[in-house]
């Protein structure tokens, strides 16, 4: 049995009797077993309800009764999503007991379709980070090579998925969560538009821009993923109206045709110079399938990290404030504090990322400086918003490397917040402006590390945006199986 | 010269379910911490869903107060930590980069001054604390989330009062306007709570928060007033604080200086969208609104020639003036207004006996028909409608189980008058010599005839009998 098979070709598999859900889910559940010691990808396994599931779909099947769509299929679920009954920790010492009495409704939604949550994979600290070493249980390790950080901070979910330990992944997206692991991880990850899934159940970080977003082996699975997870929620006022598309139909029309924008501040300067290889590499593809590729100036990209930074931070620290560990939390004794010095005693347990973005963002909202630093970064974004407007008016896409540079060592930058701040550059862009963006694997570096390139298209052109990152897909063949 | 100023918490709960989730807004006589869901706790992942009802109701109370709508109203986040807050903060509203509160500059008269609004306000109620323990060692603090989320109106006034009675009645119109437009019952425990600023020439604003009661409002005043002054007089500086009203020693207490303020980084809610409201909708709410109690006195005195005082007193109560409004016809209309706010209101005065009430529309129309047709003397009359009252029985029924039958024929009443001048000679005597007297005669009668005797027959009979 091969666990290297993609999401889609799983369900087929099951639906035609070629293989059993249980034994596949068994399988992945050995899988774990053997590599996760190295990779660390799981906070929480779920072997048994998963077994059990299991068991209960091949019944179902023998007996020919109505399934869905996912047919038992495991996936792997960022831990800052709430699912009923099963841990859901945010990789923190304040939430590390904490489960949720509900499911997030991306999780009622794959759990409708008969998909299995294998388990709740690792993230940096309530999804601050782009490393996954921000987290109360400690690192995540790239597939690829163990001695280099996986990306993040949905680094569980992209490691999980590249080194076969689940079918699929959710992440979730706040200043590229998703691209940044599915790039060093060499998976597919979107993040959608603003407002296309719903955050309810989703653990607030940055509210006002971030999105779950799946990740996947191939651009067929991510369409198939957000076939089930997209749309209206009554439990989300953010979220949109009249969205139900069907991603997968049409997956592969191709881009003949279509134009792509190579936006300039993204390219050149402060780019790896075999990203930039690749980079050009995946244009000229592009350009042999149809596609016409101009440069695009977005010069607002240049003050998109400090206003990210800036906004990101304020909504963090009022998301935050509610954990005083009064209500849930970790095993804490409460007597013989007065409630000032309970909740500072309780709150000193946030890890140091954590606790930096929570200072930062209420240095940013305190009176007299919001205008300065808040309002401002406000306007950036809406300068962003505009420019982008403005540049979708003359082509269908716009093109990227998703990281500037190659995944690197554990450790490497830990001590330098600001220069992985920077690392950033690339991906804010479609979180501040709500437009969605996908990550593509497209090459691998002289020494074995992935290369993705980030594929932009405007707010809720989601279709379209998985057409192009299917054909851009379709041009690659790269290793397959990492560890 | 004292500049008060007001800030009025006023709880929409007629609505059924809480601000921002499904949960009942009604908390009060339920189990500690039952009404609550993950999103009224504020549990990790969950979201604010914005119950549209709350907007509607926040703007019958904006434009019953004069204020102006904007075109879209949002949401903002006050941050602070206290345990009556699950999430540690509060959503609500906030005007200070740009009007975005359901209400804004209104205006309402109130005995010919002009009480000026500053802005009106829909946010979320907190938890409520429960203190237990006797002693500092002993107590503790209990949380109960159920009322937190409930959806809450702010209203804040400029400084334009300047005496506590002001502030007593224009609080008393507040609540029978809130309670007239259907959207809270102030008289419902903690519904309406009321904190006052205020402050003494050009001293220093003092915050006074804690009162319980419309008629401790008016007192912690007085006493505030009082104290500022007395510190002017002696030349010492009124200090800018927060002041709490201690209501077992009644006197204000300073609770925090304001140099401690907090700062409450407010931020916008980017969970619940911008609401557009626009010319339209506002239009829609206006036909939704009840007449206004201004409205009403109108029509109580043009249409059916009320005196201003009993048009004054029957329009700002709800409940009779409803009952009112549901028992009249046009002939019938003075006198149902007299029955109830002569008799009625006098015995069912609280919002328990307004319940406890079986009197039906029918019951006080039939009333008013019998006395205005001469079947029923005033004074049967009453008797009829404390027993229809307490019994819920028909006019006929009660007539007759009671023997209210009204006796105008001239030969049963002589009857009576014969007796009556048989037992009081000495009155008789009197009254044949001075006319005045000649109403113990008529009193004599009324209680032999337990009240049944028509009076103006009575009278003529006895001017006759006396030869006056």
């Amino acid at each position: 049995m091969n666990l290297g098979i993609s999401a889609t070709e799983f369900t087929s598999q099951v639906s035609d009797g070629a293989i059993s859900v249980e034994e596949f889910v068994a399988k992945t559940l050995d899988r774990i077993e053997k590599v996760d010691g190295n990779i660390r990808a799981f906070i929480t396994v779920d072997s048994q309800n998963a077994l059990g599931k299991a068991r209960v779909i091949d019944k179902k099947i023998k007996s020919k009764e109505k399934i869905g769509i996912c047919f038992g299929m495991p996936i792997s679920i960022k831990d800052n999503i709430c699912t009923a009954g099963l841990k859901t920790t945010c990789a923190s010492k304040m939430l590390e007991s904490f489960v949720a009495p509900y499911d997030a409704t991306v999780i009622s939604k794959l759990k409708s379709e008969d998909a299995i949550i294998i388990g709740k994979v690792n993230l940096d600290e309530f999804a601050m980070g782009s490393t996954t070493e921000f987290s109360h249980f400690g690192p995540t390790r790239n597939p690829w090579n163990i001695e280099y950080v996986p990306g993040g901070s949905s680094g569980g979910s992209g490691a999980s998925v590249a080194a076969l330990e689940c079918l699929a992944a959710l992440g979730s997206d706040t200043g590229g969560s998703v691209r940044s692991p599915a790039s060093f991880c060499s998976v597919v990850g979107l993040k959608p538009t603003y407002g296309l899934i719903s955050r309810y159940g989703l653990v607030s970080y940055a509210n006002s821009i971030e999105q779950v977003g799946p990740m996947a082996k191939t651009v067929e699975d991510v369409a198939f993923l957000l076939n089930i997870i997209s749309g209206h929620d009554a439990h989300d006022n953010t979220t949109a109206k009249n969205t139900r598309i069907d991603y997968v139909k049409d997956l592969k029309s191709g881009i003949s045709g279509k134009k792509i924008g190579i936006i300039s501040q993204m390219t050149g300067d402060g780019v790896d110079k075999e990203v930039e290889c690749a980079t050009n590499g995946a244009i000229s593809k592009l350009q042999d399938l149809g596609a016409q590729c101009v440069p695009v100036s977005i010069d607002a990209v240049e003050h998109s990290v400090a206003a990210y930074y800036t906004i990101a931070a304020a909504e963090a620290s009022s998301n935050l404030s509610r954990y005083d560990n009064l209500r849930y939390g970790f095993d804490f004794g409460i007597e013989g504090y007065e409630f000032k010095a309970f909740i500072s005693k309780a709150r000193s347990n946030f890890g140091p990322e954590v606790i930096r973005r929570m200072l930062l963002g209420a240095f940013v909202l305190s009176a007299g400086y919001y205008g300065k630093y808040y309002l401002k970064a406000q306007k950036v974004r809406t300068m962003i918003k505009a420019q982008l407007d403005e540049a979708f008016k003359n082509v269908d896409y716009l093109i990227s490397p998703t990281m500037p540079i190659l995944p690197f060592k554990i450790g490497e930058k830990i001590d330098d917040p600001l220069k992985l701040y920077l690392t950033d550059i690339n991906t804010v862009t479609a979180n501040l402006s709500g437009i969605p963006a996908i990550s593509i694997p497209f090459a691998m570096s002289r020494s074995g590390l992935p290369i993705g390139i980030q594929l932009f298209a405007n707010s809720f052109k989601e279709k379209e945006l998985l057409q192009a990152a299917h054909a851009l897909q379709e041009t690659t063949k790269l290793p397959g199986i990492a560890i | 010269m004292t500049k008060i100023g007001l800030e009025i918490h006023c709880q929409l709960t007629k609505l059924a379910s809480k601000l921002f989730c499904s949960c009942k807004a009604e908390y009060r006589n339920t189990k500690p911490n039952s009404n609550i869901c993950p999103v009224c706790a504020g549990l990790p992942g969950s979201l604010p869903m914005l119950n549209k009802k709350a907007v509607e109701k926040a703007a019958m109370i904006s434009l019953a107060l004069g204020c102006k709508i904007p075109e879209k109203i949002g949401f903002f986040r006050k941050n602070y930590f206290y345990p009556d807050l699950p999430k540690n903060f509060q959503i609500t509203q906030y005007n200070a980069y740009g009007p975005t509160s359901i209400g804004s500059d209104g205006k309402i008269e109130i005995e010919g001054k002009t009480i000026r609004i500053r802005r009106i306000q829909l946010e979320e109620d907190p938890g409520r604390l429960v203190y237990e323990g006797t002693s500092e060692k002993t107590m503790i603090t209990l949380v109960d989330y159920n009322r937190a989320g409930t959806p809450l109106v702010e209203i804040v006034t400029e400084p334009d009062f300047e005496t506590p009675k002001q502030v007593r009645v224009f609080l008393n119109v507040l609540a029978d306007l809130v309670e007239n437009i259907g959207v809270s019952d102030p008289y419902l425990e903690g519904a309406m709570r009321v904190d006052g600023n205020i402050s003494e020439g050009d001293g220093n604003r003092v915050e006074i928060k804690n009162v319980g009661s419309f008629r401790d409002i008016e007192k912690a005043l007085h006493f505030e007033i009082t104290r500022q002054q007395s510190l002017v007089e002696r030349g010492i500086q009124v200090l800018a604080e927060t002041r709490h009203w201690d209501e077992a020693r009644r006197i204000t207490v300073s609770s925090r200086s304001k140099e401690e303020e907090q700062d409450y980084r407010y931020l916008p809610e980017a969970d619940i969208p911008i609401v557009q409201i626009g010319n339209n909708s506002i239009e829609q709410i206006k036909t939704q609104m009840p007449e206004s109690i201004v409205a009403r006195r109108e029509r109580y005195i043009k249409k059916y020639g009320m005196p201003a005082q009993v048009a004054d007193v029957l329009s700002s109560d709800k409940f009779y003036s409803d009952l009112f409004d549901k028992s009249h016809n046009e002939k019938n209309a003075k006198e149902v207004s007299n029955i109830i706010t002569t008799d009625l209101m006098g015995v069912a005065d609280t919002r328990e006996k307004k319940i406890e009430l079986k009197i039906t529309p029918k019951h006080l129309s039939d009333l008013a028909d019998a006395i205005m047709a001469n079947t029923l003397t005033r004074n049967s009359g009453k008797l009829a409608l404390h027993e229809m009252i307490r019994s819920g029985k028909s006019l006929a029924d009660v007539m007759s189980s009671l023997d209210l039958g009204h006796v105008s024929d001239a030969s049963s009443i002589e009857k009576v008058i014969d007796e009556v001048f048989q037992e009081e000679e000495k009155a008789v005597a009197e009254a044949k010599q001075n006319q005045d007297t000649i109403n113990y005669l008529v009193g004599k009668v009324m209680r032999k005839t337990k009240g049944k005797a028509d009076p103006a027959t009575t009278l003529d009979i006895l001017r006759k009998k006396l030869a006056v």
